[in-house]
Order: C-alpha cells, then structure tokens, then sequence
C-alpha cells in the first residue's frame, strides 16, 4: 500500500515536471497532454485517470469479496440493461478469488433469468431458468440491435474491460511501473470515467446525443449518458451508495471479471519467487566453492 | 563437435551404445569437458539462458496449442478459454507471451556482447550468421505468435506488416494478396500464421544445433578477446560453466517470474483485449516492443518503399559486421574509441525503440531521422574507419595472464604485449 501511495505522490509530481519540460518547448503533444481541459483538446483522455488504492494492487494484493459482490450488484442492476459480459458464466460467480458466491447462491442467481434452449425433440426452441453453466444472458440479440437501440453506438462487452483500456502512462511512468507493479490502470480509467461526467468548459461544442468527460480515452465526448446516480442501488451491507463508491466497486468487479486468477497468480508468484530466489542463493554458493580453488 | 571424443564408457550397456552411436561422447565432448575461456563473464550466460527460453516456449506453445483454435470466429473466445477455464491455462499463457519478450531481452543482450566483444569477428563469422539467422526466425516467429490471439493489435499489425510488401515494385500487391490467402487479412492468414508459428520454433532449433556446433570449432570468445592458446587458458564445461550458467538462468527466472506473476500484461498492448475487428482501426498501431526501433526506422522515411528496405537494412547491416569492423583488436576493452561508439550505438538503437512506440510527428519525427542515419553511420561509416585510426590499448598475453596479472606464476615474467593478429 505505501507503494501505492507513493506512486499516487509521484504521479501528483509528474504533472509539474511535464508541464516545467512542455515549457522548455520539448514538444506540443506533450503540453496538451497534461493541459488540463480547454476549448480546443486535442489529446485524450483530457485527464489522466486518477490513481485508486485497490485491494488487488500489489505483491499480496488479493479481491475483496464483499467489494467484488458490491460491483457485482451494481453491474446487474444498471449495466446489465445495456453491456453484455458474454465471456462470463452462472459459474465463475461461485469460484473461489471473486465475489465466491455459495454455489446455491449462485445457483438462485442464474434460475432469475429466462435462457432459450434448444431445439426440443418437436424442433422448437424454449424458454427455461437459467443453469450455472450458462453465460451471462446479454441484453440485445446482436450488435445491430444494440446500437439501434443506443444512439447507433453499441456498448461494447464489458467481460475484459478492466483490461481493454490503458490510458499512456508517458515518460518516466512505464518506467517507474515496473518497480511499482502498477497494473491498475483499467479499473483506474473505469472509476475515473464514472464519475467524470460534467459541464463542458465554456466554447466546447458537444453533438447532441453525446455527454462531455475528460477522462473518456478516445474523444471529449462519450456515447454513453451517465450511468450511475447517488442512491440507484441499495446496498445491504452499510456501504456509502454514491456515485464513487457503485463506480469504485464495479471496477473491481470488472477487474475480476477480466482477470478471474488473480488472487491465485499473486500467491503462485510469491511462492515461484521464493523458490528461485532461495535456489539462486543455493547455486551462488555452490558456484563459489567450485570456483574458488581456480583463478578467473 | 570439438575433434574425436575421449568418452570412455565403463557400463556394458554403455559401451554397446557407443559403439553403436556415440552420442554419449559427442556430449561428453560438447558439455562436460569442452575448453571454456576462464574469464567468461556473466554475459556468457545468455547462450544457455536462449537455449532454455527456446526449450520453455516450445513446452508451453505446445500445450497452448491444444486449447487454442485457429478460426477468425473463435480465436479470440479460446484464448479466453484458456486464461478462464483451463486449469492453470492463465499461467501457461502468461508464461508464453512473457516468454516471448524474455527471449528477445536475452537476444539483445546477446548480440549486445557480440557487439562489445568483438564475437563476429574471424574465426567465428559463421558463428555469428547463423545467430542472426536464429534472430530473423525468431522474429517472424514472434509476430506471427502476436497475430494468434485475433485481438484489435493482432489484427492491425498483422495488417501494416504484411502490407509492406506491397511496397515491392511490380509484383508488390500479388505478394501480399499470396501472403493472406486472400484480398485481406482474414481466416486463411490466421491459418497460416498457426501452422507457421508452429513450424517455425522448430526451425530455430535446427539453426541453434548449427549456431552451437559453430561455437564448438573456435569456442567461445572472452572479454579480453585474446585467443585460447594452451590448456591453462581453460576449464572444463563441467562443472565450471554448469553452475554458472545455472546460476545466471536462475536470477534470469526471477525477473521473468516477476513479469509473469506480477505485471503480466506490461509488455502486452490493452487493445488486444479487444477482439480483432476490421471496420475499427485503433488510435495508434503500435507492433511489440521488440519490433520498435525497426518500426522507427520504417517510419523515419517518407517512401515507402525506401523505409521497407532500410527497415530490412536495419537487420541485413549486421550480417556483415565481420567484414565491416577493419579493427584488429577484438575486445572493446581495448579498444578506447570504439568503446565509447559502442555506448553511443545502443543509446541511439534504445532511443529508436522509444521513438517507435511515439507518434510519427513533430519532434519525435526528426529524432528518429537523426538516429536512424546514426544506426547506419555506425556500421557503414565509423565501424570501417575506427579500425584503421584507433590506437589500441596493449592486449594481455594470454587469457592467464589477464586472470592472474603480471605477477602470476603461470606466466613467463616480461612477456611483452603485442596487439592481438588474430
């Protein structure tokens, strides 16, 4: 966590210094990349996505459950209406390293909804309660129904989201990553996205039917109006329902969603680096007495 | 593959074998005695770390293989497959697509110490050939690996490098429609990209049987770059150079674990988390990081066909470093000039990688152009001239006697220094 908390510092400072080298006239592109909004941007996101503490982040870094069934929730009662997550299946919500749902939970979940099955012995598709082995139902038919439906814009899949989009980190930051393991930019870009949405500075020009935020990654303006409101969704467990929190807990769930073993990855990892780690160190030592007895 | 073994099997079923086919000897001979220099450093290490990357890419690919299905319609969904429901599939993928940068970080290093020490030059030209071969394969080898998942990158870039054969006069577009299969980048390319991303691996194992047997005629060079000239120069492969080629291997595991286990997608694009789509092109088409200072160079030069032959130029120039380093003195340890051209060369052949993966505009335009004219200076201009100006510092006799000074037992005392003739 103090790692994180220092990147977020170092990434506070980094703005300065990329304006203080945009000053020395190092480039144009760079300036308006950190420029902040203005009337005329010209490179996107307008904002970088601001960096989150997450439970997932680091060399221990693991899902929290209670978060993970939160977004979860959240995707089910408002992004469900119209994005599909057609990767994910009844099943994966009751694997262990996610929301781990009781498998009768998960169970209860899928029987909620009405999945066509097919063809009978007389030929003819049915309507049966959903199975665990069944997929995520998504709610259109095909793409062209979705975008007919949305403004002629289909809202894309939300199974791999949380790693579909990276922001650029520029120079020095994919450099200082490697030390800081910061693979948090999808959720990050997700949270920030979420709740970006506001008034287009004054000369901005929106098209009607898009919605202004300086965070979307590939333009001023995003097809998709702002999805989350304070108090939309009723959590059980106490947690504050605003805006940052629902949009804080379905990155989460998004980031589980698109990397299921993560919680499994980080503790092979430790376990694969100790291992080496102590091996190296045996081999150092055996490699040292051999070569002692010459001149090298 | 170094002269007639001294094998001596003692078991019967040994003996009967050797008479028979005398692998154990040819072992013997290449991996238990065989002559090293005694003053290998750790770069020397990176041989044996190819070897086992080759080795691990095969296993996993293999495996990877099995779950994966070649079709523009499914790709993308069984790759998901695997990183979801297969059991430990999401490891063996993220060692497979790591290990695919791990191999080309060696590779650098690699011919990187090639570079410094003077390894290309005679006897070991053919040596050095056959390497660049290995590093052609693996390149192809590599971008049709990136293709298989079917993802928005995989596609695009699949699409910029095969179109740039279209820069070929006259017969240019009938290449590229035979490369795809078609009139675009569609199903019959991801076919063949499979099968030959299969092949291929194979391939780089038979040229590394050669790149190996090469090495085994002069052995290894060293970082004085003297020749071998008796026994005491030497120390039997086993179990000077097992161990610490071992030793290398491991911390060289650890990094690449640190990629696998913890940054998994770092050196991966987030666009191919998107599935392959032709009617959306991404913002920027960017190929792997292994790919960016050739990318760069291909861009450095408005025509197109002019940047497709300095790109392959890039690649080709090293084939005749041997011929164009006019130096006598192998080692860059003493060769003060080219010591320091040396460090300029890969700062600029880095800064190209970095300008590759920016936008082809404004000032990152005009650096790359400069640095490209420097990558070819290097090897065209300062490379031939180097030779024939540079005063070289005195070499050390003997490899010996760089081991163990002037003062050393094993060395006749006042041995005067000649500059290296071989």
């Amino acid at each position: 966590m103090t790692m994180k908390t220092l990147s977020t510092k170092l990434a506070g400072l980094g703005i300065s210094v990329m304006l203080a080298v945009s000053a020395l006239g190092a480039g144009a592109a760079i300036a308006a990349e950190e420029g902040g909004e203005s009337a005329q941007p010209t490179h996107f996101p307008i904002l970088k996505p601001t960096l989150e503490p997450w439970s997932f982040a680091g060399l221990f870094g693991s899902y929290d459950t209670a978060q993970v069934q939160r977004g979860y929730q959240v995707y089910k009662e408002v992004c469900s209406a119209c994005h599909s997550m057609h990767l994910l299946s009844f099943r994966n919500l009751a694997q262990p390293g996610g929301p781990s749902f009781t498998e009768a939970q998960a169970r209860t979940v899928a029987a909620s909804y009405q999945v066509q099955d097919g063809p009978n012995d007389a030929g003819d598709m049915f309507e049966r309660p959903g199975r665990l082995s069944d997929r995520f139902p998504s709610p259109f038919p095909n793409p062209q129904a979705a975008a007919a439906a949305n403004n002629g814009k289909a809202p894309p899949d939300l199974s791999l989201m949380a790693k579909a989009r990276a922001v650029e980190r520029g120079f020095p930051w994919f450099v200082l990553d490697l030390f800081t393991q910061y693979e948090e930019g999808g959720p990050d870009y997700i949270h920030s996205l979420l709740t970006g949405y506001k008034e287009p500075p004054a000369g901005l020009q929106i098209p009607p039917g898009l919605h202004y935020n300086p965070h979307f990654i590939s333009g001023p303006a995003i097809a998709m109006p702002p999805p989350l409101s304070d108090g939309q969704v009723t959590y059980s467990d106490g947690s504050p329902q605003t805006v940052d929190q629902y949009s804080r807990d379905v990155a989460a769930f998004l980031m589980w969603a698109a990397e299921p073993h993560l919680d499994a990855r980080k503790r092979a990892g430790f376990q694969v680096i100790i291992f080496l780690v102590v091996f190296a160190g045996l081999l150092y030592y055996t490699k040292k007495k051999i070569w002692s007895k010459v001149a090298h | 593959m170094s002269g007639p073994s001294t094998y001596q099997p003692q078991h019967p079923a040994l003996k009967w074998l050797e008479a028979r086919l005398p692998i154990l000897g040819l072992v013997h001979s290449s991996f238990i005695v065989f002559p090293n220099p005694r003053n290998l450093n750790y770069f020397w290490t990176f041989g044996g770390i190819l070897a086992f990357m080759l080795v691990a890419q095969i296993a996993t690919g293999v495996v990877l293989a099995m779950h994966y299905t070649a079709h523009v319609t499914l790709a993308f969904n069984s790759v998901e497959g695997i990183m979801r429901d297969v059991n430990g599939g999401w490891m063996l993928r993220y060692l497979h697509a790591n290990g695919a940068s791990m191999f080309f970080i060696a590779v650098y290093i690699h011919i990187f110490r090639g570079l410094y020490y003077g390894s290309y030059k005679s006897p070991r030209e053919v040596l050095w050939i056959l390497g660049m071969i290995i590093f052609l394969l693996m390149m192809a080898t590599g971008f049709m690996g990136y293709v298989l998942p079917w993802g928005q990158m995989s596609f695009w870039g699949a699409t910029v490098i095969t179109n740039l054969f279209g820069a070929i006069p006259l017969v240019g577009g009938s290449i590229v429609t035979w490369l795809w299969g078609g009139f675009s980048v569609d199903n019959p390319t991801l076919n063949r990209f499979f099968s030959l991303h299969y092949l291929l691996p194979f391939m780089i194992a038979g040229v590394v049987v050669l790149h190996i047997w090469a090495l085994h005629i002069p052995g290894s060079n060293n970082p004085t770059g003297v020749s071998v000239k008796d026994k005491q120069d030497t120390l039997p492969f086993h179990p000077y150079f097992t161990v610490k080629d071992a030793l290398g291997l491991v911390v060289f595991l650890i990094f690449y674990s640190y990629f696998v286990f913890y940054l998994p997608n770092y050196m991966g694009h987030a666009d191919n988390y998107i599935e392959a789509n032709p009617l959306v092109t991404p913002a920027h088409i960017v190929p792997e990081w292994y790919f960016l200072p050739f990318y760069a160079i291909l861009r450095s030069i408005p025509d197109k066909l002019a940047g497709v032959i300095a790109m392959f130029g890039a690649i080709a120039v090293l084939f005749v470093v041997p011929w164009l380093d006019t130096s006598k003195v192998r080692s860059a340890n003493f060769r003060p000039l080219y010591r320091q051209f040396f460090w300029i060369w890969a700062v600029a052949a880095v800064g190209l990688g970095y300008i590759g993966a920016m936008p082809p505009e404004g000032g990152y335009l005009i650096a790359g152009r400069i640095l490209t004219v420097y990558y070819f200076a290097h090897f065209l201009i300062i490379l031939p001239l180097l030779g024939l100006f540079e005063k070289p510092k005195p070499l050390p006799v003997s490899i010996t006697e760089s081991v163990l000074g002037h003062g050393g037992a094993a060395v006749t005392a006042g041995a005067p220094s000649a500059p290296q003739t071989k």
